[in-house]
């Protein structure tokens, strides 16, 4: 999964002309196919004929029960490879007609490419199951902080902000999530709380990048290391000191009725806790908003070219403000995955460089909402692979699996991302 | 509506941009505000349009006094305007642009009303016959499209008063045409029309009324029916020649010869040099022609190795350039004049003596065992100043203060100062002051005259006339023709459109 998937044939010539020549760009059909290769070379090939890999696909405690799927690990790795092979022909097939190909593909692609590779981890192995659900499930969990945190980068970024500070938001969320519901006793305070300690800290990325013009990179790292001070200080200090501060409180899970029925979605989707559906309304809302609603056009062209939206009128350092601050607040809200949603007392640096990826997915998202959540779910269940790796006892060394989600991330960003656009004035601050 | 502007002043620092100026526009009018680049008419209007707080005056609409504090204010008040450098979103479509600031919307969460946005655009691109697809997206449009996208822009809130900044710096001659037949019909329809301009042609074509500005003052009101050359003196301030002096071409054997060159660009891969050929033989002008961005700049670069070509090939006196570095293509008597002097030409945070031996540093006299010598720095730069004649308070000054025409000078004379074969120049006088383009043009002739070759793209025809042997037209990055300097305007025009010259003269 390594290849710019997206280079749009934009008929880009001298003076923006349609009628420029265009070159057919073969870079991405031939980045899929030198990986679906490979994927068919090793896990395809090496794995050897006549044993099996087992899937589980539901849980015992289904509404539907469906019984565990058991392959010939060999035939399912070869045939998976050859659906990724496929695709990278599918892609070659539209760049011969100069047509881009959706997200979607990638995404299907990468899968294709990880489901060779656990067949063949999982071949031979009696005793231990793939859990095909569980997979998905913890994909998801895992994606969560990463959906909140690029869905805080594409608001920020698409007014002109850009924000490095995810992570530092997601922590301060974490934090204060910790903290507050600790206090109160109560997981749901912490929904509360987390918000606003993101909001903090992107109130203060807004204000040194729009009114003392602070280079917004550097104030973001800055931001990144005050947030991670300030909160292992008093971790250290003030939580350490009063244990009752620092619970591992949880959200409970709520299971929709009906929904959380389905067999296989059903208990992926709809057997989650609140932020999980605060998730996904997020997205929905956000990716409406901003594309069909007037405050996303105008939070739109401030990121685009905001000395136009000031000549009609549209206030430019306001809007970048306000977004930058609603963007901290959800990515604060995401921080409470760390503490309140996964039942678990905050630690010091504990969100472990998730802003950072989740900047990656914000990128390779194409800075939309519904991008975003894509991205995320395919770096989640990277994440989620190391971990069903690591309990199936694979062969490759864990320090390997540990580093998956950053491979896949570079990968991602470098390769499938190819000549995608950002919000031409982002990082720019505006000067009348 | 009638607009009146009284004794506007606006500071910068200490520069004075516009000095107590006052200006009175009727409905139905064209008033044409003619100055050089940097009079102050553009400033002027961005007070009016409330960009700027003005330092002093008073904007009356229809007798009354008004104040703006933004843009927003000024359209409310129905003061449309139409920027030098377009003020519209090129990833948005044709419709999004025009609804931006006021749009319609519908339920709660106001959600666009794309619908109505579309129709109203459908609308006025009807009503003036500007063939304009709402649903376009902006940077796929022509510039000239654009240009009427912006004007849509303004009608669509009920500009009563509309201001074009520099409209016709970016068009075609035929689309220069088209624009100011687009400002009659809005005059005919009651809109009083500002025209902020310097060339003189097109005020002579459509205005009513001209004020000129100089140095940011009023010096006198002209009517349409005054020869160019009493307009150009109003704008310059004293008697200028409308024409450049120069003896016919001795022309030489080839010195530059260009076969096949094809630039295909990384990122987008585009291509924008298609199998361009030509040649430029010794002590001869090419005025390279067209619309900017047709792949004129991408020549000049190619041949200097700015930037790799893909195939082709160029050769200089026999040598072939392609695949060399810059250093060693400079070294072989190249002269480049880069089309943005800012960015390209100087170093602005460099002294005037400094940028002056920017590509001469490296060998003796100015250098020695890899050290620079001060003094012959210092000589070189004062003798230079002097010879080309650059304003500066000393050769220790930042380039960056100067004047763009001073820089251009200091450009001209660190190239001028090696042995040329081929000089290449890219809009020399963009944004020069009458004075300095003609101290300019008569340096570039000398270089003729000295049997050096010459490349000059502009997209100034006058400039072209003013100076080529032979003209060289652009188009997609194709080289539509080669004509005589004799070719009238039109056909040049037409060319610039992508018409071969010859299909023309059939015609």
């Amino acid at each position: 999964m390594s290849a710019p998937v997206v280079d749009a044939p934009v008929a880009q010539g001298p003076g923006a002309s349609p009628a420029a020549p265009r070159t057919k760009s073969w870079k991405a059909s031939i980045g899929l196919g030198v990986t679906a290769l490979v994927s068919l070379l090793v896990f395809g090939l090496t794995t050897p004929s006549g044993v099996q890999t087992t899937f589980t696909i539901a849980t015992s405690s289904d509404f539907v029960h469906l019984p565990s799927l058991t392959v010939p690990a060999k035939a399912a790795a070869v045939t998976l490879s050859l659906i990724a092979l496929a695709l990278a022909g599918y892609v070659a097939f539209r760049a011969n007609q100069y047509r881009k190909v959706g997200i979607w593909l990638p995404i299907v692609f990468g899968m294709a490419v990880m489901g060779a590779l656990l067949a063949w981890a999982g071949a031979d192995r009696s005793g231990t199951t793939i859990q095909l659900t569980g997979l998905l499930t913890s994909s998801l969990f895992l994606a969560v902080p990463l959906v909140f945190g690029s869905l805080a980068g594409t608001l920020c970024e698409r007014s002109g902000i850009i924000n490095i500070a995810i992570e530092g938001q997601l922590l301060a969320g974490a934090f204060l999530a910790a903290l507050l519901a600790s206090m109160m006793g109560n997981a749901y305070v912490g929904l509360i709380a987390a918000p606003i300690a993101g909001g903090l800290v992107g109130w203060l990325l807004a204000v040194f990048a729009t009114k003392y013009w602070v280079n917004q990179i550097v104030v973001g790292v800055v931001l990144n290391l005050l947030v991670l001070g300030l909160t292992s200080f008093f971790f250290s200090t003030l939580m350490s000191d009063n244990p009752s501060l620092n619970q591992p409180l949880g959200l409970p899970r709520v299971d929709i009725p009906l929904l959380s029925s389905i067999p296989v979605i059903g208990p992926v989707l709809f057997k989650q806790n609140l932020l999980v559906y605060i998730m996904y309304a997020a997205v929905i809302i956000l990716q409406i908003m901003l594309f069909k609603s007037r405050w996303g056009l105008r939070v739109r062209s401030v990121g685009e070219h905001p000395k136009a939206a000031d000549t009609v009128g549209i206030k430019v350092n306001r809007t970048r403000v306000r977004n930058t601050v609603l963007g901290g607040a959800i990515a604060g809200l995401g921080g409470a995955f760390f503490t309140v949603a996964s039942g678990l007392a905050f630690g010091k640096e504990m969100t472990a460089g998730k802003g950072y990826i989740a900047l990656a997915a914000m990128i390779l998202g194409r800075w939309s909402p519904k991008g975003a959540l894509a991205a995320a779910l395919l770096f989640g269940f990277a994440d989620a692979l190391r971990v069903q790796l690591g309990i199936i006892g694979s062969d490759i060394p864990s320090q390997f699996l540990a580093m998956t989600p950053y491979l896949a991330t570079i990968f991602a960003v470098a390769g499938l991302v190819g000549h995608s656009r950002p919000p031409a004035a982002e990082g720019t601050p505006y000067k009348k | 509506m009638k607009l009146e502007l009284r004794e506007i002043t606006k500071r910068f620092g200490d520069f004075t941009a516009n000095d107590a100026i006052s200006i009175t526009v009727e409905s139905g009018t064209v008033h044409a505000l003619l100055g050089e680049n940097g009079a102050g008419k553009s400033t002027l209007m961005n007070v009016l349009f409330g960009l700027y707080d003005a330092d002093g005056g008073q904007i009356l609409l229809d007798d009354e006094p008004v104040t703006f504090a933004g843009p927003g204010d000024a359209m409310a008040a129905g003061i449309g305007m139409v920027h030098q450098h377009f003020m519209l979103v090129p990833v948005f479509t044709v419709a999004e642009n025009v609804m931006l600031g006021h749009e319609q919307v519908k339920g709660p969460a106001k959600m666009l009303d794309v619908a109505a946005a579309r129709a109203k655009v459908r609308e006025l691109s009807d009503r003036f016959g500007f063939d304009i697809d709402p649903d376009a997206i902006v940077e796929n449009l022509s510039v000239g499209a654009q240009q009427r996208v912006e004007i849509i822009k303004a009608l669509s809130r009920d500009a009563k008063v509309l201001i074009l900044d520099e409209p016709t710096a970016v068009l075609t001659p035929q689309e220069t045409d088209e624009l100011l037949e687009i400002v009659r019909q809005l005059r005919d329809s009651g809109t009083a029309v500002v025209l902020i301009t310097h060339k003189l042609r097109e005020v002579k074509a459509v205005a009513d009324t001209i004020t000129v500005i100089r140095r940011g003052k009023v010096v006198g009101t002209a009517e349409p029916s005054a020869s160019q050359e009493e307009l150009a003196s109003l704008m310059v301030g004293r008697d200028v020649s409308m024409t450049v002096d120069k003896d016919e071409a001795q022309v030489g054997d080839t010195m530059l010869e260009v076969s096949d060159l094809t630039v295909v660009d990384e990122d987008s891969q585009v291509t924008v040099l298609d199998n361009v050929s030509f040649e430029v033989k010794r002590g001869e002008i090419l005025a390279v022609a067209g619309v900017q961005g047709n792949g004129q700049t991408e020549l000049a670069e190619a041949i200097l190795g700015v930037i790799a070509a893909s195939s082709g090939s160029v050769r200089l006196d026999g040598d072939e350039l392609t695949g060399r570095s810059i250093r060693d293509n400079l070294e072989a008597g190249i002269g480049f004049v880069p089309e943005d002097r800012t960015e390209d030409g100087v170093v602005a945070t460099f002294t005037v003596a400094n940028n002056l031996i920017l590509d001469l540093y490296q060998g003796a006299p100015y250098s020695r065992r890899g050290a620079i010598d001060p003094k012959v720095v210092t000589s070189h730069a004062e003798e230079q100043v002097e010879r080309f004649d650059v304003r500066t308070t000393s050769i220790e000054a930042l380039t960056g203060s100067l004047s763009g025409g001073n820089q251009q000078k200091v450009v001209l004379a660190r190239e001028l100062a090696r042995d040329l074969k081929l000089l290449i120049a890219s809009q020399p006088t963009r944004g020069l002051d009458v004075g300095s383009i003609e101290f300019v043009h008569k340096r570039i002739i000398e270089e003729r005259d000295k049997g050096v070759a010459v490349i000059i793209v502009s997209s100034e025809l006058d400039e072209v006339y003013a100076l080529a042997d032979r003209i060289a037209v652009m188009y997609h990055g194709r080289i539509v023709d080669i004509v005589e300097p004799d070719t009238d305007r039109d056909t040049l025009g037409l060319m610039m459109a992508g018409a071969h010259g010859d299909e023309e003269e059939a015609a």
